[in-house]
């Protein structure tokens, strides 16, 4: 190709990546931007009513945080929901992948609709039924507890047992998503590889391990780094089913962010805890792409 | 982020949402809208068929806001300049209100609707000299006991004095049994810790609410007594997580008594056994030496500021309206909400009511808190301080000088504001 066609080419790219280029520019960076700026500043009710009631206060924001003791608390709490949420829900969705991949399972598409089904309905109105089947007397789990005799669990009230009930409402309500990426990586899986190992004699655990993981390395990255980053953003579902209650051990990081930023109109403080945030997942998500290039599944 | 074909299709699908945004520009020029929480907006369509609203005035519609939701809404409303024309308030949000200049102060030709009312209630209101709002309902918190182990213990009632009060409650402790206690202070709940505060006579804050005034002996004395009760084992140092079930500690004797409002007397009669529908009453608050005081609550109609003149003379009508005699006591009917003028308690004849009896006597002693908009910050961090100084952590001199400390770190920028003069 001449110099000039490549010229052209690079035009022609830029020429159609520019509407996406600018709606990026214009709804993610410049916020981005405006909003560290307005975490150095003392953004609050004072200020809502008049602009010159702003003040630029450095780090101040930032030092405060670090003494707030609740942010720490929200911050552990969005740590350990990272911690058990994100392997939880990777496993329960390679495994549905898993499911509805395999051959021998009959009505495939109706397989595929029904689990997908949970992550495309509303999720206050799936909250509602949730909080029902989580209900201390009447909830269809403590019930089915009780049959194996395990004495029933306040699962919306109890500090101990409100997290992980909001990770099994998370895990069912987005393992349909995950599952789509996962079965799309496993259909592109050679048969022939699976078929040969099944003749050199492995079993099935050995066929996934050496097989079927290494194949999907790369969407096993995606869907976790995707996760990791979901994982970290929880926010509606603790806001609609506990309001970060029973004494606040369902307060995430999101959370803390929005009562600091819409109830207590504190945008300042707000505005640090979401860059934080950011700076948390962007940490977490490097630390995975380098684990992820060592291993070589990029 | 890169557009997918997901997105491009959400994209397409909210497109007819456009046509909407138009919409958010004129807001009900025409009408006069409402919002109203809880059991009170529930109950309002029906009220306003009664207050003879004049055929040509502009019609009114009712928008319920959840509590839970309701203080976010407003601070939004302002921000985006979508706020109503008249709303239902909660008291101890008034000053903050106030201060962002969202509402109107009461005009001069509504300013009677303000008589006939609790004095304490209309000064929680009254800021800079002005009143902001027109109390709707009021409530307060006093104590719920178990009259037949008082009665045990050799009392009709709870002493109204410290000093007696503290010697009735272990008596009852006694006669509870071990393992139980005589009172509930629920350890992550400041309102127990300002009742205390206010019967005492402690002030809170200084300087124009710009400075914590925790370290006064008024309420220094207050934090003793309130630690004492815990140091002698009367109350257990737990937070309401921890409490299954109000109702059923209540009733098996836990514990006998709990500082609570007005909603308490229906929850009482509907979860209490039958057997101990007998077994409860209620009493004003002790103090140091006779009656203490409490904070009075409720909710207060307010008109939003920023409006045109017509407007808002319509909105103070409707305001007056459901102030009327009248409307009041059709409001208690409908909600059980405790009426806000004098000569409704009267009409709706609750001197009669044994339980809700005390709750005037109540009010006629209660004292307005500090009207500040970081308020419930500060009593937040107070009552995180009160919590550690009942576990060890701090002595009464050191909680009183941690709590002036955090105080005043929340007041800096109030400070501020006093000092360029832009402070309410």
């Amino acid at each position: 190709m001449s110099a000039m066609g490549r010229t052209n080419e690079a035009r022609a790219g830029w020429a159609m990546s520019s509407p996406a280029l600018a709606a990026i520019l214009l709804f993610f960076v410049l916020p981005a931007l405006a909003s560290l700026v307005l975490s150095f500043t003392d953004f609050d009710i004072y200020a809502l009513a008049d602009i010159g009631n702003l003040r630029f206060v450095g780090f101040q924001n930032y030092e405060r945080l670090t003494q707030n003791p609740l942010f720490w608390k929200a911050m552990t709490n969005t740590l350990l929901f990272v911690a058990v949420g994100t392997p939880f829900i990777v496993a329960l969705s390679l495994s549905a992948a898993m499911l509805v991949n395999s051959r021998w399972l009959k009505w495939r598409p109706v397989w595929r609709v029904a689990l997908f089904a949970p992550y495309v309905t509303t999720l206050v109105a799936t909250a509602v039924v949730w909080r029902y089947l989580l209900h201390t007397r009447y909830g269809l789990l403590n019930y089915l507890l009780s049959v194996f005799g395990v004495p029933p669990i306040d699962w919306l009230g109890s500090p101990n047992a409100s997290l992980p009930a909001i990770l099994i409402f998370v895990g069912w309500k987005t393992f349909g998503y995950n599952m789509i990426i996962f079965l799309a990586a496993l259909q592109t899986v050679p048969r022939e590889l699976d078929e040969a190992a099944r003749i050199d004699g492995a079993g099935w655990f050995a066929r996934l391990r050496h097989v079927v993981l290494p194949a999907i390395g790369p969407t096993l990255l995606l869907v976790s780094v995707l996760t990791v980053a979901g994982m970290f953003q929880l926010f509606a579902e603790p806001y609609v089913m506990t309001q970060g209650g029973p004494a606040q051990s369902t307060v995430t990081i999101l959370y803390f962010m929005y009562e600091e930023g819409f109830k207590w109109w504190n945008l300042g403080s707000g505005a640090a805890v979401a860059f934080l945030l950011f700076l948390c997942i962007l940490a977490v998500t490097l630390v995975q792409l380098r684990l992820a290039k060592r291993s070589g599944a990029i | 982020m890169q557009l997918t074909r997901r997105q491009m299709t959400g994209a397409l699908a909210a497109a007819p949402l456009l046509s909407m945004l138009g919409a958010c520009g004129g807001r009900g020029d025409s009408g006069l809208t409402v919002w109203a929480m809880g059991n009170e907006a529930a109950s309002l369509p029906d009220l306003l068929k009664d207050i003879d609203w004049p055929k040509g005035a502009p019609p009114i519609s009712v928008q319920p806001l959840p509590w839970t939701a309701a203080h976010e809404k407003l601070l939004t409303g302002f921000a985006g300049g979508s706020l109503p024309s008249v709303g239902q308030v909660g008291n101890s949000w008034i000053a903050e209100l106030a201060a962002i200049g969202a509402i109107m102060p009461v005009p001069a030709h509504a300013i009677a609707l303000l008589r006939d009312q609790f004095g304490a209630v209309t000064d929680t209101n009254r800021i800079a000299g002005r009143s902001w709002g027109v109390p709707w309902y009021v409530d307060t918190r006093l104590q719920f006991y178990r009259k037949d182990l008082f009665a045990r213990a050799g009392y009709a009632a709870p002493p109204a004095d410290w000093a007696g009060w503290k010697v009735a409650l272990h008596k009852v402790k006694k006669i509870a049994g071990d393992g139980n206690f005589a009172l509930l202070y629920p350890l992550n709940e400041y309102e127990q810790l300002t009742t205390l505060a206010l019967s005492s006579g402690a002030r809170m804050l200084r300087d124009e609410g710009g400075r914590g005034a925790f370290s006064d002996p008024e309420f220094k004395a207050a934090l003793a007594f309130y630690k004492s009760i815990f140091d002698e084992g009367l109350a257990p140092r737990v937070s309401m997580a921890q409490i299954a079930n109000v109702w059923t500690e209540f009733g098996r004797g836990y514990f006998s008594l709990l500082l609570s409002g007005p909603w308490t007397i229906g929850d009482m009669k509907s979860r209490l056994a039958p057997e101990l529908q007998a077994a409860w009453a209620t009493a004003p608050n002790p103090g140091p030496d006779g009656i203490g005081s409490a904070a009075p609550g409720g909710s207060s109609l307010v008109v939003f500021a920023g409006r045109a003149h017509s407007d808002s003379d319509a909105a103070w009508d409707l305001v007056s309206r459901l102030m009327a005699p009248g409307a009041q006591l059709a409001l208690h009917r409908a909600t059980g909400d405790l009426p806000a003028r004098r000569s409704v308690w009267d009409a709706a004849g609750l001197a009669s009511d044994p339980a809700v009896a005390p709750f005037r006597t109540q009010l006629e002693h209660a004292t307005a808190l500090p009207k500040v908009p970081e308020w419930e910050r500060i009593v937040t961090e107070m009552q995180i301080v009160a919590e550690r100084m009942v576990l060890g952590q701090y002595s009464i001199d050191e909680a009183a000088k941690e709590i002036d400390a955090r105080a005043d770190r929340l007041l800096e920028k109030r400070r501020w504001m006093l000092d360029k003069g832009r402070a309410l």
